[in-house]
């Protein structure tokens, strides 16, 4: 099979919806001739022209608003969040608005649209461009929540997100965009709520998420050298979230690692590792541990900013203690 | 008084409607003091001639975002009675299936994308209707209703300068009652309200919102306008609420005298004006008018006995609607 970048898999998935649905356009800042900072978007403006990649002013409340009222009236507006730091200026048309609009009317709007943007941090831009905001909108109910881990969910997960009739938030690992992974000429789609089991293993399963599931995949690679296998699942949409697949490893394997790159406290890791707990109490040997990014801002410095991210090393050093019982009787 | 619409079936509608907001607030008024009604609600009583005036130059294609002083736009752009008392008493029948409640009351099928209850919220909304349109090759035009309260937000400035760069078919229409919540608007708007628009140059105007032939007169000519490409528009009404903010808002003179109110009421009161001109005109007899008045009533108390019986909605409809199939 061929193999793409994030990027292009991303570029592929709009440009064969647009061609698909002539509703669908583009808006956001920088995204017609520069084609974005990261340069997701290049030549989908000279296929579609500037009526469909929408240029704006750097307003992303204003921009944001425009596409909840273009969404609630017949078009279908994929949105572009420079950076997912931005989330902050667009709470309310996004929580406020878009979010509640289908449920306040009593199900007789729909507000159909895309919000795209991006994670991660270890890219050395500092506390404002680095943050892994997922949590605060798997909130709110009436947001979906999707977090591709590679070229092939990318575009798999932006195609299903544009067809929805709900808002739907795709967080794209801006670390990952040069990856490649093999992905289909043919078309496909991937379902929200469909968890991907990315390793088997018996031992301890390892639910992460986004840039985490590489983390995670690597971890396990270290695990199985010491012979411990362990299970790597992609829950790919944290809401919906498949509880079915993550309760099922869980129950096999009795022990639970949860990685997101938010931040640990309040964060996406506690309500998984909660769920976790709730509903496979009795099958649990361990406490289920939550690795998440530390409760700091993100700092510039690298020799700071590595410090914040859960590594390969981290995650299997917990697991190893999960699995020698060092961590039964954890503080 | 300004003349737009000009045959007897047009004035008497536009009187027709302005009464039924005023009754459907009275009613709504009643119903909050003697505790019928869950929450509170906010009073459209004495802005009537601006959504009137704006509503009448519309069609049912083209779309209006309202506010949390909602009701007047809501039965101006077309609501029934019976389905707006329902939501307003929290009932399965109401035009939110009780979801909404006052501050969200919409008749979605007439083209109003809802009533917002956060100040200026709707400005994104009203101008990506708008943006929608023009792309799509629709002559429709969208009107969004704020207060002069709604200028100190920033979206606003956002959403104007994007308007005016892309020539949106979107009129913004200010209705500058004289107080942002509890404080009067000299207060918090700094300078000239329709200079703020001009900035991005858009034509505003400023009107006498008390007066609804001179509003629909304007209103006419700037959806026409719009219809041609040659939006956007920003109109600011004077105009008054006669209560407070909301229906709790009673003790209210360290903001606003009782001589003011009453000056207001008398002098300025756009239902009063406007059934004097239509005697005066020979377009109805005060008998005619009397008999509007009092079928309006009727209609009103009949709808609220309706709602007042009303079920409400099943306990599994609370999470329904958080998705959309």
């Amino acid at each position: 099979m061929r193999e793409i970048t994030l990027s292009q898999a991303v570029n592929e998935a709009l440009a064969e919806e647009m061609r698909r649905d002539p509703t669908t356009f583009i808006i956001g800042e920088d995204v017609a001739e520069a084609g974005t900072p990261f340069k997701v978007l290049s030549g989908l403006v000279e296929e579609f022209g500037t009526d469909r990649v929408i240029d704006t002013p750097i307003a992303e409340p204003g921009f944001m608003g425009i596409a909840v009222g273009a969404a609630m009236t017949g078009a279908r507006p994929i949105v572009d969040l420079m950076f997912g730091d931005f989330i902050f200026l667009i709470m309310d048309q996004l929580c406020n608005q878009a979010a509640k609009t289908h449920y306040m009317s009593g199900g007789k709007l729909n507000v159909p649209l895309v919000l795209r943007t991006n994670l991660g941090a270890t890219r050395r831009s500092a506390a404002q461009h680095s943050q892994s905001l997922q949590a605060l909108v798997a909130h709110i109910p009436g947001l979906k929540v999707a977090m591709p881990s590679s070229a092939y969910e990318a575009k798999g997960l932006m195609k299903t997100a544009i067809r929805d009739n709900n808002p739907v938030v795709i967080f794209e690992d801006k670390l990952m965009y040069q990856d490649k992974a093999p992905v289909p000429e043919q078309e496909y789609l991937i379902p929200f709520g469909q968890a991907n089991i990315k390793r088997e293993g018996r031992d301890i399963t390892l639910i992460a998420t986004s840039s985490m599931v590489q983390v995670a995949e690597k971890a396990a690679e270290i695990l199985a050298n010491e012979g411990i296998e362990a299970e790597v699942i992609d829950p790919r949409t944290i809401v919906p979230l498949d509880e079915q697949t993550l309760l099922e490893s869980v129950r096999k394997t009795s022990r639970a690692i949860v990685i997101d790159e938010g931040h640990q406290s309040y964060g996406v890791t506690a309500e998984i590792a909660s769920r976790l707990n709730e509903k496979a109490f009795y099958h649990l040997d361990a406490p289920v541990l939550r690795m998440g990014a530390m409760d700091v801002p993100v700092p510039f410095s690298p020799a700071l900013e590595d410090l914040t991210v859960p590594t390969p090393e981290d995650v299997a050093a917990n697991a190893r203690k999960l699995c020698a019982g060092e961590m039964i009787h954890a503080a | 008084m300004a003349s737009a619409k000009t045959n007897t079936e047009d004035y008497l509608r536009m009187y027709r409607q302005m009464v039924r907001i005023r009754t459907f607030e009275d009613n709504a008024n009643q119903l909050y003091l003697s505790a019928k009604m869950p929450g509170l609600t906010h009073m459209y009583s004495g802005e009537e001639a601006v959504a009137v005036g704006i509503c009448e130059a519309l069609t049912d294609d083209d779309r209006i975002t309202s506010t949390h002083r909602g009701h007047g736009h809501c039965v101006a752009k077309g609501a029934d009675f019976k389905k707006m008392f329902c939501e307003l008493l929290g009932k399965a029948e109401g035009y939110c299936r009780g979801k909404g409640g006052s501050m969200h009351i919409a008749d979605q099928s007439h083209g109003n994308l809802g009533a917002n209850a956060i100040v200026g919220g709707s400005m994104g909304i009203a101008t990506g209707s708008a943006l929608r349109a023009k792309l799509q090759g629709s002559d429709d035009v969208t009107v969004c209703f704020f207060g002069d309260g709604a200028t100190a937000q920033g979206l606003m400035y956002e959403v104007m300068n994007m308007a005016a760069l892309w020539k949106l078919p979107v009129i913004y229409a200010c209705e500058n009652n004289g107080y942002s919540e509890y404080t009067r608007t000299e207060e918090i708007a700094a300078g000239s309200i329709t200079a703020r628009a001009e900035a991005f140059g858009i034509e505003a105007f400023r009107i006498d919102g008390q007066d609804v032939l001179a509003v629909n007169e304007l209103a006419q000519k700037l959806v026409a306008r719009c219809r041609k490409g040659e939006g956007p528009f920003f109109v600011e009404l004077e105009t008054y609420r006669y209560h407070g903010h909301h229906v709790g808002d009673i003790n209210r003179e360290y903001y606003r005298s009782k001589a003011e109110e009453k000056d207001w009421r008398e002098n300025r009161d756009p239902i009063v004006r406007f059934r004097t001109w239509l005697v005066d005109q020979g377009v109805a007899s005060e008998d005619e008018i009397e008999a509007i008045n009092a079928e309006i009533e009727k209609d009103a108390a009949d709808a609220v006995a309706y709602a007042e019986a009303a079920s409400y909605p099943d306990t599994s409809e609370v999470d329904m609607h958080v998705y959309a199939a």
